[in-house]
């Protein structure tokens, strides 16, 4: 996996809330084999006949390839599809900041080495305040992200997550070490539930 | 010390503290779908991983299939190719698939509580948001991508945070022409789409008590909508006749066996919630969404609310952007909304129940001018049913069409520019009547 250890760059503010992962990547973008960077956040950042929304901020320059988002509540809600993660990256986000995250887009990111943040709304829009003053930077080993005035905002991470995004480690690597415990927990299991795995095999 | 439903399912599936809050938990069941399973099961081929326990493991195509009548399976298309290559890695690996025609067939989270693949206290994956769905049985169930679906293939477990839990207890009884749909639009607009963000959801009191297994399964089925990574219900005795003499349910003294310990999972009554809410079901009206997300639910007879009513600024700019996308005025009432489509199925809507609710309404009448009026059955089982009771020429006599069962709609299908509104299977079946937006109990 991808590691993720510091990022330095702009930080796009689209502090709206409840963006689903429809609005990320639509449906029949992930099986045409488009290109997914068009396709990140199309509904927002292209107008019906396929040019540029001039209303979007993601496409005013300064935000070009901008490594951060500033996001609003539940960010990434809807559908478990994980190409909604990818098409952030192929755009070169590689840290969402939001007051909340959908769990599952939330999971989807520890996977694929982008960060997510989660810090209260205040603080996020405090941070869209700064936005158009400069680059951010965001450090994982710290747990900090330094605004472009210079103000340190601390943020929390799990251990594991923080491990595993610094390192890019292999879950099913990892978990494969486990090997012995999950057969000694899968045997103790079919004694104490035997119709879990007892089961019938009909004709259809 | 009282523990509630989600931790008496949580805790024995720990194989593994990793500390912190995490855990190694493990998988009993896991789901495949054509979207879903293709890339994980590739993922293990690629680094040359064995399913560890394809046993455990079902496949069945539902997304990107065609819902057309007299479908087949369409080789050239999309469908067709992503379902051929579910087919062929599920053999590979000794997977259960279920395929197009067969009895077994249906959305996955149709047919999965149907077959008696889900059970009260397993943990259950499948790689779709909707697999909360499957908590209805009172199983902790919860959808999950592409990664960590090939991680649990290789591994029987997943690593996971566990979440915090909430309670919303439903009280009373539903008012005529309101539904299960009705009672969780409700709740989303009551609570907000990130109300249950971080948590497991468990679905209680009478009103829930009352209802049947399919009204618990649309319930459940919208906990993601609410914010929530699964949603429960405590298993009862509703919920183990559903499951006795279903074909993949433990037979026997096995099922006998199994109701012992199922009965034992309820939470305690004095169990404590992170989050406890209580709703009067008797005062939630049918439901509508005017909006371009679950929350914007409001009463059938109410007005559009205004964004400025909203007080956070960012809420009252995405009121503004969903009216201006849906094309409605604020303070105008919902009731009269011209519609052009009319769907009644999906993971939410799609079992045999919803469609008799359905046909009830739509029996002798005909759908409105103008508008294209789909059911599709969620599995081959509910589609067989409803024809053996005549539901299938109730729906054509009306002017529906009644399709092979799927994703249909819901799966990208709707394209960019679709105006949505989610609404029960009866008041979507009343609008077909009126090709407008009306209140199922003037019906």
């Amino acid at each position: 996996m991808l590691p993720f250890t510091r990022v330095t760059g702009a930080a796009a503010p689209l502090l709206l809330p409840n963006v689903d992962t429809d609005v990320i990547i639509r449906m029949d973008r992930l099986t045409g084999g488009g290109d997914l960077a068009r396709c990140a956040l199309e509904p927002l950042r292209f107008l019906p006949d396929g040019s540029p929304n001039p209303r979007c901020v993601l496409n005013e320059p300064r935000f070009a390839g901008a490594p951060i988002l500033l996001a609003g509540v539940n960010f990434g809600c809807g559908s478990s599809r994980e190409p909604a993660v990818t098409a952030l990256l192929a755009l070169g986000i590689r840290c969402v900041i939001a007051p909340s995250f959908g769990d599952i887009f939330q999971a989807n990111c520890y996977r694929n080495g982008m960060l997510p943040i989660e810090l209260p709304q205040s603080r996020v829009e405090a941070l869209a305040a700064e936005s158009r003053d400069g680059e951010f930077q965001v450090d994982l080993a710290a747990q900090r992200v330094t605004t472009p005035s210079g103000v340190a905002v601390p943020f929390a991470i799990d251990a594991l997550q923080r491990e595993a995004l610094l390192e890019g480690l292999d879950e099913i690597g990892l978990t494969l070490k486990h090997a012995d415990e999950i057969a000694a927990w899968q045997e103790r299991d079919r004694e104490a539930r035997p119709w879990v795995w007892r089961i019938p095999k009909p004709e259809l | 010390m009282a523990r509630t439903l989600f931790a008496k399912i949580w805790e024995p599936h720990v194989v593994r503290d990793l500390g912190d809050g995490w855990a190694l938990l493990h998988v009993d069941r896991q789901l495949l779908h054509d979207l879903s399973g293709p890339p994980a099961l590739g993922e293990l081929h690629r680094r040359k991983l064995a399913v560890r326990n394809p046993e455990l493991t079902f496949a069945v195509p539902d997304h990107a299939i065609s819902s057309a009548p007299g479908r087949n399976a369409e080789p050239g298309q999309l469908g067709g190719r992503l379902r051929g290559a579910l087919q062929s890695r599920a053999a590979a690996a000794g997977i259960r698939f279920f395929d197009l025609g067969q009895r077994g067939q249906g959305i996955v989270h149709v047919m999965g509580p149907e077959l008696g693949l889900v059970l009260p206290g397993l943990t259950l994956i499948c790689g779709d948001s909707h697999t909360c769905t499957n908590g209805a049985l009172g199983a902790l169930a919860f959808g999950v991508g592409n990664s960590e679906s090939a991680h649990a293939l290789a591994t029987q477990t997943l690593r996971q945070r566990r979440p915090k839990e909430m309670r919303v207890r439903f009280e009373g009884a539903l008012a005529p022409g309101v539904s299960a749909k009705d009672l969780v639009l409700h709740a989303i607009a009551a609570l907000g789409a990130a109300a249950g963000s971080g948590h497991a959801i468990e679905w209680a009191g009478s009103a829930i008590r009352a209802l049947s297994i399919e009204g618990r399964l649309t319930i459940c089925n919208l906990s993601v909508e609410i914010g929530a990574k699964a949603g429960l219900v405590a298993p009862d005795e509703t919920t183990f006749d559903y499951l006795r003499g279903r074909l993949f349910a433990p037979q026997g003294d096995d099922f006998e066996r199994a109701v012992v310990h199922w009965r034992e999972l309820a939470s305690d009554s004095d169990a404590r919630f992170h989050r406890d809410e209580a709703i009067d079901a008797t005062r939630v009206a049918p439901m509508v969404t005017w909006g371009t997300s679950p929350e914007h639910a409001i009463p059938i007879d109410a007005a559009i609310p205004a964004p400025a009513s909203q007080r956070d600024p960012a809420t009252r700019r995405a009121a503004e952007a969903a009216l201006e996308y849906m094309g409605l005025e604020p303070g105008r009432r919902i009731a009269g909304t011209k519609i052009d489509w009319v769907f009644i199925g999906s993971c939410t809507n799609s079992r045999l129940s919803d469609l008799r609710e359905a046909a009830a309404l739509v029996r002798g009448r005909r759908v409105a001018a103008g508008v294209t009026a789909w059911v599709v059955p969620g599995s081959e089982e509910v589609k067989r049913a409803g024809e053996r009771e005549g539901l299938d020429e109730i729906f054509r006599a009306a002017g529906f069409e009644w399709r092979e069962p799927g994703c249909s709609l819901c799966v990208g299908r709707q394209g960019p520019g679709a105006r949505t509104h989610l609404a029960s299977p009866a008041m979507a079946a009343a609008a077909a009547l009126a090709g407008e937006l009306c209140d199922v109990r003037g019906l």
